[in-house]
C-alpha cells in the first residue's frame, strides 16, 4: 500500500517536538534529587532520539526504512539500560538507605 | 484540505501536547508515582506518533517494551525504594535549577535553529506504509544481522548483570544467637554497609565476608 506523508504535519514539527522532549529530559536529569526520576529522564531522552529517527525514516528514507531498524535497536538498548540501572539503584539503596542523588558521593574526592 | 489531513493534524496536536505536558509532569511533579504513570502516558503518546509515521511494528514494540516492561520495572523500583525521606536542603539549589534551565533553553534554541534552517531533502521517496514490517525483517536478517545478534548478547549480559547486582549476597550473622541473620526484605531495617558516619554504639549484626 502506498501512502503519502501529509503536508499538514511537516517534518520540522516532529523535530521540534523531539527537541522539546530531549531538553525536558536533560533538565530532569540534571535537577532530579530522586534517583528513579533520573532514570525516567534518561528514558525521555531516548524517546526523543527515537522520534527523530522515525521522522527521518518516514520523510526522507521512505523506501529503505533504516531509521526504524535503528529505533528498534535503541529500544533494545534502552530496555537493557533500564534493567541494569534499576538493579544498580536497588543495590545502592540497600547500602546507603537513600535515593537522594546528593548523597551518592562515594566516588567524590 | 481533505478530512484525512485535518484528522492527521489534529491527532498530531493532541499527541504532541500529551508528550510535552506529560514529560513536564514526569520531571516536575513532586510525587514520583504520578511521574511514573505519566511516563507511561508519554510512551503511549510516542507510540501514537509512530503510528502516524507509518510504523506500526515499531509502535507495537514501543507499547510492548516501554509500557509493558520498562514502565512496570520503574514502578516496581519505586515500590521497593519508596521510603518517605525528607531530602536535606542544599545551598544554591534554586540558582542551580535556574542555570541548568538556561543551559537547556539554549540547547533547545540551538536544536530549533538547526531543525528550522536546515534544507531537509523532503519530500523523499514515498513511504512504504504497511510493508514496513516485512522490510524491517529483511533488514534484520541481511544487512543488520550482526547488530541483531549483538543485541541478543547484550540483552543476555544485562539480564545476568541485573540479577548479580540486585541479589543480596552479603551474609550477616547475629552476634547474640550465632544464627544467620535472615535475608531481609529491602524495607526491613538492617545495618547499612556504607553508612556515612559510623554509629556510636556497636550494632547487633556483624558482617561475615
Amino acid at each position: 500500500m502506498m501512502t503519502t506523508n501529509s503536508i499538514d504535519v511537516p517534518l520540522q514539527a516532529y523535530l521540534v517536538l523531539a527537541a522539546i522532549l530531549f531538553c525536558t529530559g536533560v533538565w530532569g536529569l540534571i535537577n532530579s534529587r530522586n534517583a528513579v526520576r533520573v532514570l525516567m529522564s534518561i528514558e525521555l531522552m531516548l524517546n526523543a532520539v527515537n522520534i527523530n529517527l522515525m521522522a527521518f525514516s518516514s520523510y526522507i528514507d521512505g523506501q529503505l526504512i533504516r531509521g526504524q531498524v535503528f529505533a528498534i535497536f535503541v529500544i533494545t538498548v534502552a530496555a537493557a539500560e533500564a534493567a541494569v540501572g534499576l538493579a544498580i539503584l536497588l543495590s545502592l539503596y540497600r547500602n546507603r538507605e537513600t535515593v537522594d542523588m546528593e548523597r551518592f558521593n562515594l566516588l567524590r574526592w | 484540505m481533505t478530512i484525512a489531513s485535518t484528522t492527521q493534524g489534529i491527532c498530531f496536536l493532541i499527541l504532541s501536547a500529551a508528550v510535552v505536558f506529560g514529560s513536564l509532569g514526569v520531571v516536575l511533579l513532586p510525587n514520583i508515582v504520578y511521574s511514573a504513570f505519566l511516563l507511561g502516558g508519554v510512551f503511549l503518546s510516542v507510540a501514537g506518533l509512530y503510528l502516524m509515521l507509518n510504523a506500526s511494528f515499531v509502535a507495537a514494540a514501543q507499547v510492548l517494551v516501554y509500557v509493558g516492561a520498562v514502565n512496570v520495572l520503574i514502578l516496581f523500583a519505586i515500590m521497593l525504594v519508596n521510603k518517605k525521606e525528607a531530602m536535606a536542603d542544599i545551598p544554591g539549589l534554586a540558582l542551580r535549577r535556574l542555570l541548568s534551565g538556561g543551559v537547556c533553553l539554549g540547547l533547545f534554541l540551538l536544536l530549533l535553529r538547526v531543525d528550522l534552517t536546515t534544507p531537509w531533502a523532503v519530500p523523499g521517496p514515498s513511504p512504504i506504509g504497511d510493508d514496513a514490517t516485512v522490510r524491517i525483517g529483511i533488514h534484520l536478517f541481511t544487512d543488520y544481522l550482526l547488530p541483531f545478534e549483538l543485541a541478543s548478547v547484550l540483552l543476555l549480559m544485562s539480564m545476568i548483570g541485573a540479577i548479580v547486582l540486585a541479589r543480596r549476597d552479603v551474609f550477616s550473622v547475629d552476634i547474640v544467637t550465632g544464627d544467620d541473620a535472615d535475608q531481609a526484605l529491602i524495607e526491613k531495617s538492617r545495618t547499612p554497609l556504607l553508612i556515612e558516619t559510623p554509629p556510636a554504639e556497636p550494632t547487633a549484626l556483624e558482617t561475615r565476608r
